[in-house]
């Protein structure tokens, strides 16, 4: 029983991610029908932008060390710390969640001059053009991001409040045994809080209630004489926004290189395709879904059971979904069902 | 055998073969000639030739022939492994036994198209290649990768009572030895025949088929054809291609790891296409020796080489352009493929293929033909 719920737990950090690059990559295609294989990039750009912030924080000084009296050395010592102190340090240690606040503008402009500058000339062209400009993008962001800071991957350390683990088990009355990174919680919270802004934001403002009408019939809100296309790059913003952010958070689970976004991208394709292309809840509930499985799918009793199983049980997933249900767990019929 | 052709074709073939078997020659000035590097050209000319003949025919972007380039170079190694050095069997092994799992991979994904079947094609190709690091390891041998040992079987080498050798004997087509200039020219004729297969495939009524059903599929089976059946022997031959560049890379080198089928090496192979040409015969060799000149000859730059390119330049500014270039060469090579990739689908989306064409109608206009007078006196 602990086994399993902490199977489950561990699914749901892989599961927000998974959740969160599905969403943006849901919202970009369910508004500019655009299949975007920069998506998994965006998210390593996220990623760096906390190893920058991180990194700007701790730029250090040399300061004479006064531990060992008597002796003549020196340590490096962040310039916050020699300003601030005690509280330097600990702005130091919080160098994801303050990354998150930088990441939000620099993501948003990102993806406005990428739409604008980019991606608006391809809508005319066909789906394979917009996959390959896409793909060639991720490619440039990648090796840019590899030529500044090198191909081994960049150790990020939560703050310090959030190291070590929550005793979950014990919460809810089952025994010490079941015990969870606070830091993978936090992400879990995070990304649904994100989630939910974003849903909320499409559903309960009026902004939000033009860029739904657009989804639907991009025509007729045209004809009522409002300007979709400038919505929609702002929407197309607010999913690289939610890519960056949820790299940027991401960092202290899984130390980012250069590739981690390539990685994420195929498997959220795969996530976007079993929840049903265009369907915003659908790519969000297939998202934990299948980080589930796959950490189910890890356990030793299954793995002996089905030799293998975890390496492909998301793969398998994706096949049989769309072999049999097309359009994908919630999406809507005839959208991309052919 | 060659009067299907039309005389234009045959000169293109002809030419073509000339200039693969002259290829030491014409390479040697950019530092390309050497026997390994241009090995490594035919047998990606290969893969994209194959990979062509499914893409640039009937429009089906597959995101997994990566597996079928794998299942090659394993079931090479096993031959030369268990048969013989030879290099014949494991050819035809190869390639029969990617036929055999290109068919039941398309015979599934096949059934959708667009980006459903690139989908289904990668989780394929991800499912092999997740499944040769772990479960299949025993014919895999994981991340080591598969290698020729001393003690290995060979059955029909010892039937026949060839010699072995100290150490590890290599791979040889009835005593041709696979290295160096033989090696190549093996490869070379292999290139020529893919190329000329693919033409006839292209010119033949069956490349006609392809071409209608990557313009409009719904028309096709309106007037009663099967448009499956043809984009699966399609695929199964686009698959034997990669099948056989595969068991050409293990070859060339008695090695097969997994990586090969990693879904950035399928990423590969459709970069090669689009970057040469799609659908163009020419298109995917040119692509495939471009992407494998800036792997193999870009990467090797280094500051040193660049100090001295630019020592012509005032200290002030060759500090600059040196760190300015030094982003696209060695480890940045990729960063050149991605920037030429991004130029190249944002203006001229049919690639070096169509570029070169325009190029050279701006330069040699071309005279109006009679064909093109009467179509003007028509309107």
């Amino acid at each position: 029983m602990d086994a399993i719920f902490l199977q489950l737990l561990n699914g749901l950090d892989k599961g927000s991610a998974y959740a969160l690059i599905a969403l943006g990559l849901t919202l970009i295609f369910g508004t500019l029908g655009v299949v975007n294989f920069a998506h998994g990039a965006l998210f390593m750009l996220g990623g760096f932008c906390a190893v920058s912030v991180q990194k700007l924080l701790n730029l250090s000084t040399q300061v004479k060390d006064e531990s060992i009296p008597g002796l003549e050395m020196m340590v490096d010592l962040p310039y916050l710390q020699v300003w601030l102190g005690e509280t330097g340090a600990q702005i130091i240690s919080f160098a994801v969640p303050i990354s998150v606040i930088v990441t939000i503008p620099l993501m948003l402009l990102v993806g406005v001059v990428m739409e604008r500058g980019l991606i608006r000339h391809f809508y005319h062209r066909t789906h394979a053009d917009q996959i390959l400009v896409t793909f060639g993008l991720a490619i440039v962001l990648q090796e840019l991001i590899k030529s500044f800071f090198g191909a081994t991957p960049i150790p990020v350390p939560a703050p310090q409040m959030f190291s070590g683990s929550a005793n979950i088990g014990e919460w809810l009355g089952m025994g010490g045994g079941v015990s969870y990174p606070w830091w993978r919680l936090v992400y879990f919270c995070f990304s649904t809080a994100v989630i939910a802004m974003v849903f909320a934001f499409l559903q309960f403002t009026t902004f939000g209630m033009v860029v739904r009408a657009g989804m639907r019939d991009r025509e007729t809100v045209g004809l009522l004489g409002i300007h979709i296309e400038r919505r929609f790059t702002i929407v197309f913003g607010i999913a690289v926004v939610v890519a960056g952010v949820a790299g940027a958070m991401y960092t202290p689970i899984v130390s980012p290189n250069y590739r981690i976004g390539m990685d994420f991208l195929v498997l959220s394709f795969v996530v976007v395709v079993v929840g049903g292309m265009g369907s915003l809840p659908g790519a969000v509930a297939s998202g934990f879904l299948l980080g589930i499985l796959q950490s189910f799918a890890s356990m030793n009793e299954v793995k002996q059971l089905i030799p293998g199983i975890d390496q492909v049980i998301v793969y398998l997933v994706a096949v049989v979904i769309l072999l049999t249900r097309p359009r994908g767990l919630l999406g809507r019929k005839g959208v991309m069902e052919d | 055998m060659m009067n299907t052709l039309e005389k234009q074709d045959r000169w293109l073939l002809f030419g073509f073969a000339l200039v693969v078997l002259a290829g030491p020659l014409l390479l040697k000035p950019f530092g390309a000639g050497y026997p390994d590097l241009l090995q490594k050209f035919c047998i990606f000319g290969i893969f994209a030739i194959g990979y062509n003949i499914l893409f640039g025919l009937t429009g089906y972007l597959s995101f997994g022939h990566a597996a079928f380039l794998g299942i090659g170079s394993y079931t090479a190694v096993w031959s030369f492994k268990l048969l013989t050095m030879n290099v014949l069997p494991a050819i035809v092994l190869s390639v029969i036994l990617t036929a055999v799992f290109a068919l039941l991979i398309g015979y599934i994904c096949l059934r959708r198209s667009g980006i459903y079947f690139s989908i289904l094609t990668l989780a394929f190709a991800q499912m092999a290649y997740n499944l040769a690091y772990s479960v299949l390891t025993p014919i895999t041998n994981g991340e080591t990768g598969l290698q020729l040992a001393r003690d290995d079987l060979r059955s029909v080498d010892r039937l026949f009572g060839v010699a072995i050798q100290d150490g590890i004997p290599s791979t040889n087509f009835f005593g041709l030895s696979m290295v160096g200039y033989s090696g190549f020219y093996f490869c070379a004729v292999l290139l020529i025949l893919s190329f000329y297969i693919s033409m006839r495939i292209t010119r033949s009524p069956f490349g006609l088929m392809l071409k209608a059903v990557k313009s409009n599929q719904n028309r096709l089976k309106y007037t009663g054809i099967n448009t499956r059946s043809y984009a699966l022997t399609a695929f199964v031959i686009s698959g034997c291609f990669a099948g056989l560049a595969g068991a050409m890379l293990a070859v060339t080198d008695p090695l097969a790891g997994a990586d090969r089928m990693h879904w950035s090496a399928s990423g590969e192979v459709v970069l090669m296409t689009i970057l040469g040409g799609v659908g163009t015969l020419l298109g995917p060799v040119i692509g495939a020796g471009v992407i494998k000149y800036l792997e193999n000859i870009f990467s090797s730059f280094n500051e040193q080489i660049l100090n001295s390119v630019f020592d012509f330049l005032p200290d002030a500014i060759q500090h600059p352009v040196v760190t300015f270039v030094g982003l696209f060469v060695g480890e940045g090579w990729e960063l050149t493929l991605g920037v030429l990739f991004l130029v190249l689908i944002i203006f001229v989306p049919g690639g070096l293929m169509q570029g070169l064409q325009s190029l050279q109608r701006r330069i040699f206009p071309a005279r109006p033909t009679p064909a093109a007078d009467a179509a003007r006196g028509a309107h």
